[in-house]
């Protein structure tokens, strides 16, 4: 396999450049005059779109520290009621994309909802005067945080739990109370860790559509699709796109940043097994309390809300077109997910065979794609596709007088394609971390027992890499189920997902009829949660 | 007054038991270290008198204060006493300053900067203050994690496996600095090791552990010349068990001859036991008549260890100058140099 270095290099450097192609599309337009609206945009719902987001990152910022940074240090350090379930439980969200969760609780919240309701039976018509909109920028701010402190409390709890064990012991031989030693040891040194999981929320904050489009909370994301499906001007929403992409690359900035101090901070010790100090009575019920709080919020409620939907629903709902809406959603996730696959295996394969720096590099670039919004990437895509399916078009018609149509942009190769790019980084990144645990001295010591090429690969190899690949296939899978701004964008006419229909019902207010394809996501979202979870425990053990 | 008192101390990790009724007194200004192999219990017996852990029975004194019992358990924070981790665990987003300038928080300002400036001087790196962790060497940090550790005054130092990040080279020497710096301190010190020559650089007393239990608390010399259980024999040195009968209280028949010991008390006169024989106690000599096989020799450079066969198929070591090399096989001359016999019973050594 090393006999073909170039080749190697050729084939890295070619998947890099497809699969980053709407970067390059974006960069092109950097120095484009706007289209005819952007003048108007700029001048009225700009400032709108950028106060709104920059509020939604304040807020969903500390939401997001206030609900995962308690909960991960109370389950690192301590034992109480439910702290072996809530450890994991804590994770459950990971499974509730923001725009299902948006929906459960406008039905729950809304005039004619159980809540409000129930409170008007109470107090009178009156109180439903003072009861807040959920519908609104302080809503958005309380879903998102719910939904995505997992990533704040994912990575704090495994830097609270790893190496500053030690660090904190050192604090209270030298005299330093619990508090003392949180806020000047523990605290200090899992910051960097905190950052990086606030940064991802901050992420997956502005790259979503679904819930601030419900919400009816102006952002770029809706902006982009706005002007583009509503006005057909794509150079503006291209020039949206740009700015989106400043705050994301600020963001990615600060998490590598982050992640590089982790390097210092981090030390290279293994603690002990963690003796967790028992809580008891109050101060336990207190615990539970703090860590049980953001599940219920973040998973709980609005799952039982889907529940009940999908069970009031359950005559209408489960018909034929509902199959047909889960088969064209499954396959379609699968397809992609074997495609990223297939697109990981042999980017990490070449990384690990070449010693070259350029492909180690170029490899680096496919992780790219997971930073640009679904909306975006939607757009960035259709542009070339479109300008493909056009030149095609001509050449037929020119020749043959043969009209090819929508060849790519109105196919499921749009869909697919737009999938992988985003989600590539996600299978890389499960297949690199499987292949570096296959060291190369196994390699070589197969090869000295006389072990062919593909002796290796199946025998060494595959085996070991069993697990990272399906993990990597599950993980796509699942993102490809929750996608709604790209299936929104790029999917055929007439083509329809659960997420699409769920994204339709709640637009037409028809709530209930929701709950079903909703449901169904979050179920299927749930498995990587486990694994996760699972492989946690490992760690742990 | 002992500095350090265990009495009867256990603990445990969820139902199994880790340290079992271990007695131990450290004197004022004494540096001890426990020595065993790993899983004998020693780190969690450190992590225990420092409050980290907490004792499932037995009391723990330090100075005049009771630090633990039933009824007692004073916070670690409270208990006045210095630790050094075996990662050195420096606190990686301060500075060398203010890592040890931690524990000082009640001095005054004046007096803390003369205190750090002296620490930091005692350890021989006087201008590294500003520095961070990640920018000093392994020695270096180990160095820091201990001016830390001491700079509060501590009653008394525990330190945990101090020295195995360290490469070869840099252990002894260190140990024996370390020692230095302690002593011009004058405070109390346990250690925990598994090794051997860190222990013997370092400690005044070294107690053995194994499987919870404290096997003897004793000299460096003692341990070698007189260990109370066959493990330590084993653990402490080189050397083999041979087989031998109790003729009468003052002398024990083996293969080699009949040997002075004192016998371990309870001894009968005919009881089967196990002899300890050092392979400094045979000494290869050419002019000698009693001969044995060589079954194996290692050349140690000083020195070469042969073990030999003795009639019976027991084997013994002996050592001999570097320049007597004999190929195995052959049989060479041998005296014998024992001034007193270690003697076991033959039940324990069979563990």
């Amino acid at each position: 396999m090393t006999k073909s270095p170039r080749l190697w290099l050729l084939i890295t450097i070619l998947i890099a450049l497809v699969m980053t192609t709407p970067i390059w599309v974006l960069v092109s337009f950097v120095f484009e005059s706007g289209g005819n609206n952007w003048q108007h945009l700029m001048d009225t719902l700009l400032p709108d779109y950028i106060l709104n987001s920059i509020l939604l990152m304040i807020g969903v910022a500390s939401g997001t520290l206030l609900l995962g940074v308690p909960a991960a240090w109370l389950i690192s350090h301590y034992r109480f009621v439910g702290s072996r379930w809530l450890h994991w439980a804590l994770l459950l969200p990971l499974a509730m994309p923001a725009y299902i969760s948006s929906y459960t609780y406008t039905g729950l919240l809304e005039f004619e909802g159980p809540v409000q309701s129930a409170l008007r039976e109470t107090f009178g018509n009156g109180i439903s005067l003072w009861f807040p909109e959920i519908r609104s920028v302080g809503g958005a701010i309380l879903l998102f945080s719910f939904v995505l402190y997992p990533y704040v409390y994912l990575l704090s709890r495994s830097a609270f739990g790893g190496a500053s064990q030690h660090a904190l012991e050192v604090s209270r031989t030298l005299g330093a109370g619990p508090y003392k030693s949180f806020l000047r040891i523990a605290l200090p040194m899992a910051r960097p860790a905190i950052i990086a999981g606030v940064t991802l929320a901050l992420m997956e904050t502005l790259a979503d559509f679904g819930a601030v489009q419900h919400f009816g909370v102006d952002t770029f994301t809706t902006g982009i699709y706005r002007t583009w499906s509503g006005l057909g001007d794509t150079s503006t929403a291209v020039q949206l796109s740009l700015v989106l992409l400043a705050f994301v690359g600020v963001l990615i900035l600060v998490e590598r940043w982050s992640r590089k101090q982790q390097r210092y901070f981090g030390g290279h010790a293994k603690g002990d097994a963690l003796e967790r100090v028992a809580l008891s009575g109050r101060r336990g019920m207190a615990a539970f309390a703090v860590c049980f709080l953001p599940i219920l919020f973040g998973f709980v409620v609005p799952s039982g809300q889907l529940l009940y939907w999908t069970v009031t629903t359950a005559e209408t709902g489960w018909n034929n077109e509902f199959f047909e809406l889960a088969w064209n959603s499954f396959s379609l996730a699968f397809i992609t997910a074997v495609v990223a696959v297939i697109l990981a295996v042999i980017l990490a394969y070449a990384k690990r065979i070449s010693a070259n720096k350029t492909v180690a590099q170029t490899v680096q670039l496919a992780h790219l794609g997971y930073a640009v919004p679904g909306t975006v990437l939607a757009i960035a895509i259709l542009i070339p596709l479109a300008w493909l399916d056009k030149t095609i078009d001509d050449f037929f018609f020119e020749n043959y007088q043969i009209s090819t149509g929508l060849l790519l942009s109105g196919t499921l190769f749009a869909l697919v394609f737009a999938y992988s790019v985003r989600f590539l980084s996600v299978s890389l990144q499960s297949v690199e971390s499987g292949l570096q645990r296959i060291k190369p001295s196994m390699d070589d010591s197969a090869r000295t027992l006389g072990a062919s090429s593909w002796n290796i690969l199946g025998r060494i190899h595959l085996p070991l890499m069993k697990t990272s690949l399906l993990t990597a296939l599950i993980l796509v899978f699942v993102e490809v189920l929750k996608e709604l701004p790209t299936t929104l964008i790029l999917r055929p006419f007439n083509f329809d997902t659960l997420s699409i229909r769920a994204y339709e019902m709640a637009a037409d207010e028809r709530l209930a009829d929701a709950g079903l394809p909703a449901l169904l996501i979050v179920l299927t979202g749930l498995i990587p949660v486990i694994i996760l979870s699972k492989l946690m425990d490992k760690s742990h053990a | 007054m002992p500095e350090l008192n265990l009495h009867q101390v256990q603990a445990s990790h969820q139902a199994h038991t880790v340290v079992n009724r271990i007695d131990l007194r450290l004197r004022e200004g004494e540096i001890g270290c426990l020595l065993g192999p790993s899983g004998c219990g020693k780190t969690t017996l450190l992590r225990t008198i420092a409050g980290l852990h907490a004792p499932s029975g037995g009391e723990i004194r330090i100075g005049e204060t009771l630090m633990a019992s039933d009824k007692v358990n004073v916070p670690t924070e409270k208990r006045k006493i210095g630790m050094v981790f075996q990662d050195y665990a420096l606190f990686p987003h301060m500075t060398v300053y203010d890592n040890i300038a931690f524990g000082l928080d009640k001095f005054p300002a004046a007096l803390k900067r003369e205190r750090i400036q002296q620490l930091l001087e005692l350890i021989g790196l006087p201008h590294v203050g500003d520095r961070y962790p990640h920018q000093l060497s392994g020695g270096q940090q180990q160095r820091i994690a201990l001016a830390r550790a001491l700079a509060p005054r501590p009653t008394m130092l525990l330190m945990d496996e101090p020295f195995s990040g360290l490469d070869v080279e840099l252990r002894e020497s260190l140990a024996r600095e370390v020692r230095g710096i302690l002593k011009s301190e004058g405070i109390s010190a346990l250690m925990v090791t598994h090794n051997q020559n860190e222990a013997f650089a370092m400690a005044d007393s070294v107690g053995v552990l194994k499987d919870g239990r404290l096997l003897q608390w004793d000299t460096p010399y003692n341990l070698y010349h007189q260990p109370l259980h066959p493990f330590i024999a084993d653990f402490i040195g080189q050397g083999s068990l041979i087989s031998g009968r109790v003729c009468d209280c003052r002398a024990v028949h083996t293969e080699l001859g009949l040997l002075k010991t004192h016998l371990p008390f309870g001894t009968e006169s005919g009881e089967e036991v196990s002899v300890l024989v050092r392979p400094d106690d045979i000494i290869h000599d050419d002019s000698s008549d009693w001969k044995l096989e060589v079954v194996n020799r290692a050349f140690r450079g000083s020195h070469f260890l042969f073990t030999l066969k003795l009639p019976s198929g027991e084997k013994v070591m002996c050592m001999s100058q570097s320049h007597h090399d004999h190929p195995v096989g052959s049989k060479i001359g041998i005296k014998l140099e024992m001034d007193h016999a270690v003697v076991f019973p033959k039940a324990l050594s069979g563990e």
